[in-house]
């Protein structure tokens, strides 16, 4: 590695408001290298890459491509400098077209005839076919990260950034990426591999770079390097390695909370059959885990088990009282605009103690909120503070107390822990396996396979519609090859 | 029932000079929704350029009338720009906000330049211009080459919006906007700018379109003279599903449904005024309704970018 | 819209109308006008004699009560109903047809009967826009907005046929017989109609406070995915309810002008009020109980402006423009609040 780095970020500064997010931080991705930025959620990462990518301005610090200082004051900046960002949660525009959406990013003409053969000449050169003409909100999911990365490299890119690519891929398809990553460094260019995944920094990477709470904590090769080490920078604490959870004892006699045969559920579109033909029992005290790429029909599984979605045809017996925890808090599981007192109203609804012939009893419900907030640590200034004020971690906290007050006899859970930190993220373990043990039925989906395997006592995978469950003691590969519609 | 060909014509063209102020203010309207703005203020905008056509045609002749009815416009969509895209207010109640503000000033103005005597105000006008050749077409002739300088000008804008939107980089940008401006802005896209833009660009052909209907048709002003139609040209947008061609084919729909009752009344049918006052909004309802399914607004329509 | 802590509460609409009278002062003067005696006229036609504030004010501040606590609730749930013009006179005209024909009732079964069929016609002109919107997505802001058009030709279209008055020379209905008239209070022109708006608001701020349905209103405004993942809460027919009972208000409200103001039906008979409601509602940012204030300076604005026209022959339309500056600096308010209030919490 000689010569001056393609990419060298220096001593970055940047604070949104009231939060530092982050301090000195830096990174240096030298060409023929693949270099793993590694931290827990909300360490900074994205708001590093963002500050590479040209999207936010650092308040002190320099970023200098091939060794010179440059400013890269809007993303056309930056990719102008040889950098692409293929973001976490795409960007692509669902109404047009593969093609326009690259001549968008790229800033290419817009003549359709020369446009759709420059990009098919683009997607030739780069070994990652996509159709032109097709409209970007009818691609799966893996083409569409395909696009993403057609974009970022349109500009003929020699710095990729790719932040968190294979959450939304099934594990061979991660490998294949990986794979892709590599070749793209020893073809000259640098790669930056923004990841959470201590298992992918160690496997695809040359280098890493571990950030934690906005600061560089490590930085060297990964040869030699310990998942323990790794996860002590990360954490800061070793010890949280997790366990799996344990087999509930008395399942075999357990009443059937949740019993559906012959399921079949559509798209919420409305275009076709979300769930084909899936049966699924689960006693009380299970923990159920589905494993699945993302629209394989799970979400549509889960959504009509919880009575969110109708079911098509079928047999559906589920007992009351469901608590439904859906995945993205903020659109659907709470209303951040209102407090979170009236938050947990809502979710109570009418059969609520502070409900009596229709009307409502603000004190009680504000007393019972407070004692919620108390029982699952919800950090917050009281049951008054807007729901929007709260961290990721401390509205997730409270989507689960109010789940746990309805007294349910089956939770249905939707990514219980995304975008959360590890602290949250175990507390939300917790509190399910807690659940369980008490004799609840736990339904959950995650697009984290590791998580699907580490919660879930049984384990249940959809693909394409249809659902199978998994041998006990399955192992990753096995799942993952479920998970792509092989036979098991 | 013969209809000689002398009414029929005279039904095209007059569905062609009532299509005119319509495919104007929707023309306008179509790139600022693209843009995932919503303009109720066109309406005030139309009046206000309607305004501005009769003092300026009072001074320096139609040409100046026409140039500042334009400018009449632009300046209402300014007001309504900086509430709904500087600020981010609710479109809607901007827009609400921007007519009403439009009504009170024209109407005040109106009395102070010209007095409360109210009618009878006698303006140079735009006459039509017979285009030699196409004129002589049987039934799209006359009816679309023997109309006044405005009609062209609309006529050559679909063209012209349909080649800004779909074959240049501003336009697909501006439609990108429209369907996330969040997607647009990590594209490096200044959406803000490009909805202020759109905006302008309606307030624009708003007030052209009131120009239209002082200056090409009724000849002078009259308090809340344009009557809705800027609110009918924001029906014609959906129904022209956000596309030139089809913001022309609905607009011409508009113009001959309205043109009916001269019809009506050349066949000597009596029937009560009011039911053709009341045609055009019912028939726009019935249309709406009618579009079940498959009318793909831009996805973010009503809100304005960070 | 946000209703923003009691702090701000009353110093943010005081502000934003002192604004739109500012704007207005600088339009007359631009205008050639003169602005001390157009708003001098105008306070004077306001407040200048018991009389005036009574049979001026009040009696236009009913309407505008009534309306905007309509467009209210329609917002409240997230439904925008600007249609509050066309129901009045839709619920004008049920009011005179039925009002003409019970003139052998009793006053006091006459006039709720009168009331009830305004109150059903408003719902049953927004039937259209609801099920427009319920059936084909229809913007319910564009379909409320028509029909306001639609209902202006009905009248019409009314007064110059069916409902034309005996002697067929004037558009305009006969007279309502004495017992479908609104009894007035001694010396005034100030109908029980004021009561009937009052305790509506005050109907709608129990509703809103205190109720579930109050509640779930507001969630669906609010959150409509989250009301129907987390909530369950039917947002359509939620949405729907809110939508009819914004009409049926605005449809009382012509009913009460018939019966209380005007005693017949004509054109014009509304100076706008669908519209001003608007600006009522905005002002009074939401709450029921601010919206009796907020319709009085509004009322007063209307009654000001007859007289601005009359005694300082200032047209009376100019009073659009402090309306609409109003409404703008009520939105630019409260976008400036919520874009420090999202900066602060990061």
């Amino acid at each position: 590695m000689t010569g001056a780095p393609l990419l060298q970020l220096r001593d970055i500064h940047k604070r949104f408001g009231t939060v530092q997010a982050l301090m000195g931080a830096g990174l240096v991705a030298h060409a023929g290298e693949v270099h793993a930025l590694l931290g827990e959620n909300g360490a900074g990462k994205t708001t590093l890459m963002h500050v590479a990518s040209g999207m936010t301005a650092p308040d002190t610090g320099a970023v200098l491509v091939d060794g010179a200082p440059r400013r890269l004051k809007s993303p056309r900046d930056a990719r102008a400098a040889g950098i692409g960002l293929v973001h976490q949660h795409f960007t692509s525009i669902a109404a047009l077209t593969v093609a326009e959406n690259v001549a968008l990013f790229a800033g290419w003409d817009v003549r359709p005839r020369e446009l759709a053969l420059r990009v098919t000449a683009l997607t030739k050169r780069l070994n990652l076919p996509v159709d032109p003409g097709a409209l970007a909100g009818t691609l799966p999911v893996a083409l569409l990260q395909r696009l993403e990365i057609v974009k970022a490299l349109a500009g003929d890119a020699r710095v990729l950034l790719l932040d968190e690519p294979t959450g939304v891929l099934a594990p061979s398809e991660a490998e294949e990426l990986l794979a892709r990553a590599r070749a793209f460094a020893e073809s000259g260019g640098a790669v930056v591999l923004i990841t959470h995944k201590l298992d992918e920094a160690l496997r695809g990477a040359h280098r890493v770079t571990v950030l934690r709470r906005g600061r560089v904590v490590l930085e060297r090769r990964v040869e030699g390097l310990g998942a323990g080490e790794l996860t002590q920078a990360m954490i800061g604490d070793a010890a949280l390695v997790e366990e799996p959870s344990p087999v509930a004892f008395s399942v075999k006699d357990a009443a059937r909370r949740v019993h559906v045969a012959g399921l079949e559920v559509a798209r919420e579109s409305g275009l076709g059959m979300a769930v084909r033909h899936a049966s699924l029992g689960i006693r009380a005290g299970e923990i159920v885990a589905v494993a699945g790429i993302e629209g394989s029909g799970q979400r549509e599984l889960l959504r009509a088990i919880a009575g969110v979605l109708p079911v098509f045809r079928g047999t559906r017996e589920v007992s009351q009282p469901i608590a439904f925890i859906p995945e993205n808090r903020t659109t659907e599981g709470l209303i951040p605009d209102l407090s979170v007192t009236e938050n947990v109203v809502l979710g109570l609804g009418r059969s609520a103690s502070w409900v009596r012939r229709g009307r409502l009893d603000w004190k009680a419900a504000g007393a019972r909120t407070a004692e919620l907030i108390a029982e699952f640590g919800v950090r917050t200034t009281g049951p008054a503070a807007r729901a929007a004020s709260l961290s990721g971690g401390n509205q997730q906290k409270l989507v689960i107390a109010r789940a746990f007050e309805r007294g349910p006899g089956v939770i249905v859970a939707e990514n219980p822990t995304r975008g959360l930190d590890v602290q949250a993220t175990r507390a939300v373990h917790d509190r399910l396996r807690e659940a369980a043990s008490l004799g609840v039925a736990v339904l959950l989906y995650s697009s984290d396979l590791d998580e699907v395997m580490t919660l879930g006592q049984r384990i249940v995978v959809m693909s394409r519609g249809t659902l199978r469950e998994a041998p006990p003691g399955a192992s990753r590969a096995e799942i993952g090859s479920l998970m792509l519609g092989s036979p098991a | 029932m013969m209809l000689d060909t002398g009414v029929l014509d005279g039904f095209l063209s007059a569905a062609v000079r009532v299509a005119t102020p319509l495919l104007l203010a929707a023309l306008g309207e179509m790139i600022a929704e693209r843009g995932g703005v919503i303009n109720l203020g066109i309406e005030g905008a139309m009046l206000a350029g309607a305004l501005a056509a009769a003092l300026g045609a009072s001074t320096g002749g139609a040409w100046s009338g026409l140039a500042a009815s334009g400018a009449a416009g632009m300046l209402l969509a300014t007001v309504f720009g900086l509430a709904a895209i500087g600020a981010r207010a609710d479109q809607i109640i901007a827009g609400t906000a921007t007519t009403l503000l439009a009504v009170g000033i024209t109407g005040t103005v109106y009395q102070a330049a010209f007095g409360s005597a109210g009618a009878g105000l006698s303006l140079p006008t735009l006459a039509p211009i017979r285009i030699p050749g196409l004129a002589i077409v049987p039934l799209a002739g006359p009816a679309f080459f023997n109309q006044p300088v405005t009609t062209y000008v609309a006529l050559l804008a679909v063209p012209l919006c349909w080649w800004f939107l779909f074959r240049t980089r501003t336009g697909l940008a501006l439609r990108a906007v429209g369907e996330s401006p969040e997607h647009a802005r990590a594209a490096g896209v200044r959406a803000r700018r490009l909805q202020f833009a759109g905006t302008l660009a309606g307030g624009l052909f708003a007030g052209l379109a009131g120009g239209t209907l002082v200056l090409a048709q009724v000849g002078t002003f009259a308090e809340r003279m344009t009557a809705g139609r800027g609110f009918i040209a924001i029906a014609i947008v959906v129904l022209g599903r956000w596309h030139p061609v089809g913001v022309l084919g609905a607009a011409l729909l508009f113009g001959a449904a309205t043109a009916l009752q001269f019809v009506f009344q050349a066949m000597g049918l009596a029937v009560p005024y009011q039911l053709f006052l009341m045609l055009p909004y019912v028939l726009t309802l019935v249309l709406l309704a009618g579009l079940v399914g498959g009318v793909k607004a831009p996805a973010a329509l009503g809100r304005a970018a960070e | 819209m946000r209703v923003d802590s009691r702090a701000a509460g009353l110093l943010l609409p005081v502000a934003s109308l002192a604004a739109g009278l500012a704007v207005l002062a600088i339009f007359f003067a631009l205008s050639g006008y003169d602005p001390v005696a157009a708003l001098g006229a105008m306070i004077r036609g306001a407040f200048g004699s018991w009389y005036a504030f009574t049979s001026g004010t009040l009696v236009r501040a009913v309407p505008l009560m009534l309306i905007a606590l309509g467009f209210t609730i329609g917002l409240r749930a997230g439904v925008l109903n600007i249609g509050g013009e066309g129901q009045f006179y839709v619920g004008a005209v049920a009011a005179t047809w039925i009002g003409l024909k019970l003139g052998d009732w009793p006053g006091s079964a006459a006039i709720p009967v009168m009331l009830a069929v305004a109150f059903a016609a408003g719902a049953l002109w927004v039937t259209v826009p609801a099920w427009l919107r319920l059936r084909f997505g229809v913007l319910e802001v564009i379909s409320t907005l028509l029909l306001n058009f639609v209902a202006e030709s009905l009248v019409s279209f009314m007064v110059q046929g069916p409902l034309q008055e005996s002697q067929h020379i004037y558009p305009q209905s006969d007279q309502l017989p004495v017992a479908a008239r609104l009894p007035a209070f001694a010396g005034t022109r100030l109908h029980i109609g004021i009561l009937l708006a009052l305790s509506c608001c005050v109907l709608a701020w129990y509703v809103f406070r205190r109720t579930m349905i109050g509640f779930e209103l507001r969630a669906v405004g609010r959150g409509p995915r989250a009301a129907r993942v987390t909530g369950g809460l039917n947002v359509r027919r939620l949405g729907a309810i809110a939508l009819l009972v914004s009409g049926a208000l605005a449809g009382l409200a012509g009913g009460v002008e018939v019966g209380g103001v005007s005693y017949a039906l004509y054109p014009n008979l509304s100076p706008g009020y669908g519209f001003t409601a608007i600006a009522v509602a905005l002002l009074a940012r939401q709450s029921p109980v601010g919206i009796v204030g907020s319709a009085i300076l509004f009322g007063a604005l209307e009654a000001g402006a007859g007289a601005m026209q009359r005694d300082a022959g200032v047209p009376a339309v100019a009073v659009y423009v402090a309306e609409a500056v109003t409404i703008l600096a009520v939105l630019l308010a409260d976008a400036v609040s919520l874009r420090r209030r999202d900066t602060v919490t990061a």
